[in-house]
């Protein structure tokens, strides 16, 4: 079955590969066609443009902090400007690219052709979380043209409420609405999960990404509307002068701690579980082998959602909070370290006695599990009490979550665009240009943050526009790092541009892959099966796959 | 072709069902029910969301009630519990006939249906009316939170021929913070309630075209769902904020 | 972590000589470098260990060596192993971590309290003997040192990485944290919450000295006014001294001697006093009645600055007898007759 050099094998549907007549992307023509389509594969391929767009944009943003670090001195930008930067690269990157990226994408188009369904469950309501997704993009945009916002992403009481004078209402109303879109989404998902599998289709045989977009709605569902409430309650404070936050009026600027984390901690796994998802196809794609241990990596995920909910006060432990609350959720913390270590270990292991192939995914897929690894353990660091007292709110604290979400997500995301794009437009990229940027964004990522930890570890505080002058060598460092980091980010966006109009043809299964998403045409047509399938297979099951590309080879070629 | 995997599927319309599909059958679901059952269990995933929604203000009510006790107690006296009472009554009403109104789409009586619909509307009007008077009312007494925030009333209850026991000055500043609450919750749960309304009228509009009439009943029950939702939460708001503590004589 | 401190000292040193590691100049930070270092390494085994396997799979099983892949289920052993082993490893981290967080945030009873007040953007130490500093704080070393802070606006956070510690500054009540330095020299103070344009303009200098610099530190640079002594000035002018004036009759508890003791309040509950529950009482005063007492005491909200509070605190603090409470009731001129607070030194 697999060749010796490369997976695009010469089996009968490559070789003899042809753009099929109709698919989704053809279906109807015209701008209006994709703006009111109900169809899961087009709204995936317009939320990818748009994070496309905002991620450039938070990049942007990214790029000018660190530009600004360059010196110690704030000789750049303004403070006030350097403040709105970093609120905006936060905001931007968090609400309008990591939280929607693979669920609204990859999720949106593959989970109901992965579990044989036609669509999600409620398409209208699948377009209608794009259009909420774009007003709060255009809100943030409009509170980022009309003079910005500097709260930060955390938008901390009283600083929020009272002594800021920018577009706070705005953005908030645009993470807001943003958020809603984020629910629906994750409704959509569980409700598709629950009533729309094939026959056959058993919680068991459905492919880990599934469950892991699965657990990460479940938190989507119950986390988003935590986070909704309590920015309406700092947009009514700033409006109305409610006193729910207040200190003076007899409210407690803690509360609003507790609540927002409530949200911000289960959205870190929000961001993280479907990356996870990606990572988990991948590797037992090109190693040609079942997922070690399947019910644990599934199991883990519904884990990492259940403690993810009860870990929000470790972001708080220097806040005053009780002692003794602070240690129970320590521990909580340290107990949701471990479904992750267990997936680490199982992917790992995957690849023991495989048949492994080097595709660009799969070099995405090694540097998510490098780069989770050192996140998730510098995760630890920052749950042991006593240690987070010096290392939270520190560049330590940037670089860790820098190594989960951008290491970690950022990492499994672009794997999986490299690893479906064949299936989403029916064409190869460029392979070597490919790997090139995998391996440019893996050494500018480690160059970028890697200094980080050692600055956060000495002591220089996160959000500083200028630092004292002994910082400077790891910070020039970073910049370098991130100067690295942006060309490998940027160079995809090139090729796969290109591969849309140039590249080979893929045909329907170029991976060799086991998912039902696989077995159909590539790009598939609206409707994705023309009958339904019923599973008799596992996920996984490469033996199946070997069977029926023989059956085809006998009856067909 | 492999027959594991598109072998045809025995479960198709015409054998699955004798009676002519709905035009509101989508065809992404195989079966009617299917449809019907994805779409409660959404709805019903939606209200969870809602809870959450809600549970954030209820928990910051506890633990500011559970601090400022006095000023919680003196300031839930100042709410009308007459008005509370008929709006709780108003409510309950109309979710009944909200009830009426499924039980007629589904034994498909159009001009039931609209009448029932129509009626529970009015009631939310009606709800929202008095909510408005309410609301008023705290506007002429100063008790909306903010710079016109007034405490002299709870200072000093006798001068405003109140029989109340005066609240510490400092207490007295606390009521603010109940009042925000207030004002959250009300003001959260009346915004439920005007795009409730919004949803009645659009669905007054398809029930009168006889959308509902043929047993397609999905959206009005799931509206159902809603609308007893936002029910649910006034049935928690109305002891929390007017009841709890309400002692005698006042 | 046992090891041999030649070793210790000679690792510590020459990171830092690197510029890659902080200077260990309070007692906390070989505790917390030792934490650190533990952490550090069972990161590099997980990722040598990871980084091994996923590179020896790789070169073993690649498809030109191992063309056919071996399905294998999984392996319950393996499981319950890489189940168990981080397991143990996280609760040993989360038990290390909480005895230092409890080390950290638990101030020798013998420490000496500086009072520390942020705001956009900058910090107020203040002493109490009286000696003001913005954005630096001179302190002994060899001595527990507490700082009980607060903000007048927004979160801030008191950062000393030389010195491991680091504590929220709230707004509307008291943190604290102590610490005790080793080596006499200059360290940075941080504001590490983000608190506003000048946030990274919110630094100042910690300076470290032998008892005897800082003796006559103190000497040189008193305002001639301890903080007592402005609190007691606070307290006539505030007409306090007409209730809490520690007669018999009086209208109000008799304040000498009420810190540090265990109160009964009107509530039933009992307390115990501290620097937080004077700020509190003088605040909110209806929540914190003395048992036996009417709730009559008006609320100095918004009437005293944080500064001021801290005098009252302060004064308060320093009562053991009501004679200077009568001093104030006799003559308006409170500050003739100054109670000496011995070289600073609180018991």
């Amino acid at each position: 079955m697999s060749g010796t050099t490369s997976t695009i094998v010469n089996l009968p549907d490559q070789r003899t590969a042809t753009m099929p007549k109709r698919d989704y992307l053809n279906n109807e023509h015209g701008l209006l066609s994709w703006l009111f389509t109900g169809d899961h594969k087009r709204i995936a391929i317009l939320y990818l443009i748009s994070i496309t767009f905002f991620f450039f944009l938070g990049g942007i943003f990214a790029g000018l902090i660190r530009l600004e670090l360059l010196t110690p001195q704030p000789d750049l930008v303004a403070s006030d400007t350097y403040n709105k930067l970093f609120s905006l690269h936060g905001i931007i990157m968090i609400f309008l690219f990591l939280v929607p990226s693979v669920p609204a994408t990859l999720g949106n188009f593959l989970i109901p052709i992965m579990i044989g369904a036609k669509d999600l469950a409620f398409p209208k309501i699948n377009l209608l979380s794009w259009y909420l997704f774009m007003t709060g993009g255009v809100l943030t945009l409009t509170a980022l043209v009309t003079g910005g916002v500097d709260t930060g992403w955390t938008f901390t009481t009283p600083l929020s409420t009272h002594y800021l004078n920018t577009n706070v209402v705005t953005a908030a109303t645009g993470i807001f609405i943003a958020g809603f879109a984020s629910i629906f989404t994750g409704l959509n998902f569980i409700v598709t999960i629950h009533r729309m599998r094939a026959p056959g289709m058993t919680w068991f045989r459905m492919p880990l990404f599934v469950w892991a977009n699965y657990a990460a709605s479940i938190l989507m569902v119950l986390g988003t509307p935590v986070l909704a409430i309590s920015l309406v309650l700092v947009a009514l404070e700033r409006t109305l002068g409610l006193g729910v936050f207040d200190p003076t009026k007899g409210g407690d600027p803690l509360l609003f701690q507790h609540l927002f984390w409530f949200y911000s901690h289960p959205a870190v796994y929000i961001m993280i579980l479907p990356g996870m998802g990606v990572i988990s196809e991948v590797i037992s794609t090109f190693s040609r082998k079942r997922i070690f241990g399947y019910t644990a990596v599934a199991f883990s995920s519904v884990a990492i959602a259940l403690f993810g909910f009860f870990v929000w006060e470790h972001h708080m432990f220097i806040m005053g909070v009780s002692n003794y609350s602070a240690l129970v959720f320590s521990l909580l913390t340290m107990l949701v370290a471990v479904p992750s270590a267990i997936k680490i270990f199982n992917w790992a292991f995957t690849l023991q006695k495989g048949s492994i192939t080097f595709e660009t995914p799969m070099l995405y897929a090694f540097a998510f599990i490098g780069l989770f690894t050192i996140g998730g353990m510098t995760g630890v660091f920052l749950g042991a009490l006593g240690m987070d007292i010096h290392l939270t709110e520190t560049y330590f604290i940037v670089a860790h979550f820098h190594y989960v979400m951008v290491g970690g997500m950022l990492m499994a995301f672009l794997g999986g665009i490299h690893f479906w794009w064949p299936k989403m437009f029916g064409r190869m990229y460029p392979e070597s240009l490919s790997k090139l940027s995998a391996v440019t964004s893996f050494i500018g990522f480690n160059l970028t943050f890697m200094p980080q930890f050692v600055l956060g570890y000495l002591g220089m505080p996160r959000r500083y526009h200028a630092y004292p002058p002994e910082f400077q060598v790891l910070n020039v460092l970073s910049t370098a790092g991130a100067t690295v980091l942006g060309v490998g980010f940027l160079l995809p966006v090139l090729y796969l541009g290109w591969s849309l109009k140039y590249g080979a043809i893929a045909g329907n299964n170029p991976w060799q892959a086991t998912g039902l998403e696989w077995q159909i045409q590539s790009p598939p047509l609206t409707e994705n099966f023309t009958e339904i399938p019923i599973v008799t297979q596992d996920a996984y099951d490469y033996e199946w796959l070997a069977n029926k590309t023989e059956h085809e080879v006998t009856t067909v070629g | 072709m492999d027959n594991a995997l598109v072998a045809s599927h025995a479960h198709t319309h015409e054998e699955e069902h004798e009676h002519v599909a709905l035009p509101q059958h989508c065809h992404h679901f195989e079966t009617e029910q299917q449809q019907r059952e994805a779409g409660t269990f959404g709805m019903w995933l939606f209200l969870l969301t809602e809870i959450m929604f809600f549970g954030g203000l209820f928990f910051a009510y506890l633990l500011y009630r559970n601090w400022y006790h006095d000023a919680f107690v003196a300031a839930s006296n100042q709410l009308s519990i007459k008005l509370g009472a008929i709006n709780t009554a108003v409510l309950i009403g109309s979710g009944y006939f909200m009830a009426l109104g499924v039980w007629a789409a589904e034994v498909r009586k159009k001009g039931l249906l609209v009448l029932f619909l129509v009626i529970t509307t009015v009631l939310g009007f009606v709800f929202l009316g008095i909510k408005y008077v309410e609301y008023h009312e705290k506007w002429e007494k100063h008790h909306i939170p903010g710079e016109h925030f007034d405490v002299s009333e709870f200072v000093n209850p006798q001068a405003y021929g109140l029989k109340e026991t005066p609240l510490a000055p400092d207490m007295a500043q606390k009521t603010q913070v109940f009042f925000s609450l207030y004002f959250a919750m009300t003001g959260m749960h009346a915004l439920h309630m005007i795009i409730g309304i919004g949803l009645l009228f659009w669905l007054i509009w398809r029930a009168n075209r006889g959308e509902f009439s043929s047993g397609y009943v999905a959206p009005i029950e799931n509206f159902g769902l809603y609308w007893h939702f936002v029910d649910i939460v006034w049935i928690f708001l109305f002891p929390l904020l007017y009841l709890i503590n309400r002692h005698p004589g006042s | 972590m046992h090891i041999s401190p030649v070793l210790w000292q000679f690792l510590v040193k020459w990171l830092h000589a690197s510029a890659l590691f902080p200077s260990e100049a309070s007692t906390i930070a070989p505790y917390t470098d030792a934490l650190y270092f533990f952490l550090l390494l069972i990161t590099l085994i997980g990722v040598v260990l990871v980084g091994a396997l996923v590179f020896g799979f790789s070169i073993r099983y690649r498809a030109a060596r191992n063309p056919v892949a071996t399905q294998v289920e999984g392996s319950t052993l393996l499981e319950a192993t890489w189940t168990i082993i981080p397991l143990a490893l996280f609760l040993v981290t989360f038990v290390w971590g909480a005895l230092l967080y409890f080390r950290i945030y638990t101030p020798p009873t013998n420490s000496m309290n500086i009072y520390i007040v942020g705001k956009q953007w900058m910090w107020k130490a203040e002493h109490p003997g009286g000696q003001h500093e913005i954005n630096a704080l001179h302190v002994p070393i060899g001595r527990p040192v507490q700082l009980t802070m607060i903000s007048q606006d927004v979160f801030h956070s008191f950062s000393i990485p030389d010195f491991r510690v680091k504590r929220e500054v709230i707004p509307g009540r008291y943190s604290t944290v102590w610490f005790e330095a080793t080596d006499a020299g200059t360290y940075h103070i941080f504001c590490t919450q983000y608190c506003g344009t000048a946030h990274s303009a919110m630094i100042g200098d910690i300076v470290a000295m032998s008892p005897e610099d800082y003796e006559s530190w103190t000497k040189q640079s008193t305002s001639g006014m301890s903080l007592a002594q402005n609190g007691e000035r606070l307290f006539a002018s505030m007409g306090c001294n007409s209730c809490h004036s520690g007669n018999a009759a009086a209208r109000g508890p008799n304040l000498a001697g009420v810190y540090g003791s265990k109160l009964q309040l009107a509530n039933g509950s009992q307390v115990l006093v501290n620097d937080a529950y004077l700020r509190d009482a003088i605040l909110n005063p209806s929540q914190h009645v003395t048992a036996g007492y009417a709730p009559i005491m008006p609320t100095y909200q918004g009437q005293v600055s944080e500064d001021g509070l801290i005098d009252l605190v302060e004064y308060i603090k320093t009562l053991d007898n009501n004679y200077r409470v009568q001093q104030t009731l006799t003559t308006s001129q409170s500050d003739k007759v100054a109670p000496t607070t011995p070289g600073m030194v609180k018991p």
